[in-house]
């Protein structure tokens, strides 16, 4: 009978734990309206006119899609690496990275049949990115480099990678002759750009991130793999004692972060702009999609399947910020700011989830670990072994 | 024209600016010594700096009032620490992406104020060199150290002021044993919370003054995300330090000497790519990590909340 009541606290406090992340994005907006009251603002106004822009019309909807994508796609990378305890700030300059590779095979391969092309960039910019993640990867496990610190330099050099490449190497042959220098790369051919999956800019870049995360799901939850992933995220210490190569598996948590921020930045070249250009940051190129995705991953708690209403739901605020500009004036520099304090609110309210969870621990007489930020992790593991 | 980098006068302008240059790094990176000798790590100084940025800015330009600028940016900065806090020592937020997200608010709200309130990048006249009377006279090396303004020499104060505070006070006794093993230096009756609280605040603060610098007294204008990594950068030189303010004050030096090259570099004409140039110093970062993070021991509670055992 105590197993009934477990089951039924154990409901209750699942149930907490997935509205938690709402109640965060609330308090963010509620501190957004603040804001906007100081501002001389409308917040009401606002906020229409942010659901206009993100919803209002199949159009906008769409938008939204396009830009949920790459938020999804970083976000998936997030999910494994978070998982593995590796924190990876890197999505930027992974984006960015991959870009360069998919763009590159795009110009390269012309004679190439369309398909295949795209297969191609696709994988190169899976490469480029987890090479681009790889090596934070290697530095952390084997130098003991603080991930947070090398992912963060990774993306600045990522940046005026791209800056050099696309004045140098890649630039326009049209733009290399005009006194202009422009610097971006030539237009990838028609016949190698993402196909769009109806009459708005949704390509199918936004189909391939659902089934990914799909395959990302299994990957961390129904493969030996992941299950070693996430027991190095949770207890290094007791992987090693229990076979498991921890270095080895910090590595491939941040190679594949990386791998699919690099696909992000493939499928924005390959799907939306059809050809790399810089104004010199990397925002420029990647709409902090770098940042945003790990948002989306955080308020996603860190679970892949719950990562794609997560990405719809940032990706539908960046839309609709574009709108918000345009009709009450609200630069969209806001909604970076209100994405910062999702953030700060989501952590913060992980210490009620580990509270129920050492209830929960406590009452199924396991002993307790600390555990990482992950969350929700133990309850899993629990219904899995149960 | 590489030979025109080892004339004197340009050899002087390097040193010169690479002094100069330090000043946000030192402000920054001596905070956050203190924060992780207290077993917090502060990811946010990125975003506390364009805060105190743009505060300063807007303080001076509006008021005209240099100092008044560096108060209020003092003040935002103090706030911003404070609420670092309770997320951190409170409700034991993982620190490192509770970090993130204060950086993202920290350039969201700062963006936001410039295009609101400016509009348009303007300059404010900052801090004025100081010419220390009589040691500004020697021959290249008055040019170097003292021909700044107020708020580099005070940077380069902080280093020994840090360094005694952290290892001559009981303050710093208990700072460092609340990093180290906070469970003892409860059982002791120091108060864990206050020590952090205590620490967060004061990088807060001094991240603040640190984009203070950049806005009014080096660069003296503000532009979005202007910092553009130096915040990183600053928690990186921690490590480099090994968590000592003279090793951080080395790092700075190093880093920002090269940042200067590479500027000078870029004057002079000299054909290397200037993207290949400002990459140099993040490279550099890089490898200064694995050579520095192997050989010292960090802080044995850094980013590990503190919770009293019952």
């Amino acid at each position: 009978m105590a197993m009934k009541k477990l089951l039924q606290s154990e409901w209750v406090s699942r149930l907490v734990d997935v509205l938690l992340p709402v109640f965060a994005a609330l308090a963010a907006l509620f501190v957004g309206a603040v804001m906007l009251l100081f501002l001389k603002v409308n917040p009401i106004e606002a906020y229409k006119a942010l659901w206009d822009g993100a919803f209002g019309s199949s159009n906008a909807f769409a938008e939204t899609l396009v830009k949920a994508t790459p938020l999804l796609l970083v976000a998936l990378g997030i999910c494994i690496s978070f998982r593995a305890d590796v924190i990876n700030i890197g999505g930027e300059g992974q984006m960015i990275v991959g870009a360069i590779f998919a763009t590159w095979v795009g110009l390269t391969f012309t004679g190439l049949p369309g398909w295949l092309v795209i297969t191609l960039a696709m994988l190169a910019g899976f490469a480029g990115g987890g090479i681009w993640g790889g090596i934070p990867g290697l530095l952390k496990a084997y130098f003991n480099v603080n991930e947070i610190l090398s992912t963060v330099m990774m993306n600045a050099i990522a940046v005026q990678l791209m800056n050099f490449l696309l004045r140098g190497p890649l630039i326009d042959p049209a733009q290399a002759e005009l006194a202009s220098k422009i610097p971006q790369t030539a237009r990838l051919l028609e016949a190698f750009q993402l196909p769009r999956l109806i009459p708005t800019r949704l390509h199918l870049g936004a189909l391939i991130a659902v089934i990914l995360a799909v395959l990302v799901y299994i990957l961390l939850w129904r493969t030996t793999l992941g299950y070693r992933i996430r027991a190095v995220g949770q207890n290094p210490h007791a992987s090693r004692y229990a076979g498991i190569k921890v270095q080895r598996h910090v590595v491939l948590a941040l190679l594949l972060s990386g791998a699919f921020a690099g696909l992000a930045g493939a499928t924005q070249v390959f799907g939306v702009n059809y050809r790399m250009i810089t104004d010199g940051s990397a925002s420029g190129f990647t709409g902090s999609a770098g940042f945003n995705g790990i948002v989306a991953a955080l308020f996603g708690q860190l679970h892949p399947i719950l990562s794609i209403p997560a990405s719809i739901l940032f990706g539908a605020l960046l839309v609709g910020a574009n709108k918000m500009q345009r009709v009450v004036q609200v630069p969209s520099a806001l909604i970076i700011a209100l994405n910062g304090l999702v953030v700060v609110f989501v952590v913060s309210s992980e210490v009620w989830r580990r509270r129920r969870q050492k209830r929960r621990l406590a009452a199924a007489g396991q002993d307790d670990e600390s555990s990482p930020h992950a969350g929700g992790e133990k309850s899993q593991q629990a219904e899995t072994d149960a | 024209m590489i030979s025109d980098l080892f004339s004197t006068t340009v050899l002087i302008g390097i040193l010169a600016s690479g002094i100069r240059l330090a000043t946000p790094y030192l402000y920054a990176s001596i905070g956050e010594v203190f924060g992780q000798k207290s077993g917090v790590l502060n990811l946010g100084i990125e975003g506390q700096m364009l805060l105190g940025a743009f505060a300063a800015f807007y303080v001076a330009l509006t008021t005209g009032n240099l100092w008044l600028g560096v108060l209020v940016a003092m003040i935002v900065g103090a706030v911003m620490g404070l609420a670092m806090a309770f997320v951190t020592v409170n409700l034991r937020a993982q620190q490192g992406i509770s970090g993130i997200g204060f950086y993202l608010f920290g350039m969201g709200v700062s963006d936001l104020l410039f295009q609101k309130l400016l509009g348009t990048v303007e300059t404010v006249k900052g801090f004025p060199k100081i010419f220390i009377p009589g040691l500004s006279d020697i021959p290249g090396v008055g040019e170097i150290f003292f021909s700044q303004n107020l708020l580099v020499y005070i940077a380069y104060l902080l280093v020994p002021i840090a360094w005694f505070v952290l290892n001559k006070t009981t303050l710093g006794l208990k700072i460092r044993s609340v990093g180290e093993n906070p469970d003892a230096a409860d059982s002791l009756g120091v108060s864990v919370a206050r020590i952090r609280y205590f620490t967060i605040i004061l990088g807060g603060i001094l991240s603040a003054v640190a984009g203070a610098s950049l806005s009014i007294a080096l660069l003296n204008v503000f532009q979005q995300n202007m910092t553009s990594g130096l915040g990183f950068i600053a928690v990186a030189l921690v490590y480099f330090g090994a968590w000592k303010p003279a090793g951080v004050l080395g790092g700075a030096l190093l880093f920002s000497m090269i940042n200067s090259l590479q500027l000078w570099i870029q004057v002079l004409g000299i054909p290397i790519p200037s993207d290949i140039a400002v990459m140099m110093p993040y490279v550099l970062t890089i490898l200064v990590l694995v050579a520095a993070v192997s050989r010292v021991r960090a802080p044995s509670a850094l980013t590990k909340p503190f919770e009293r055992e019952d």
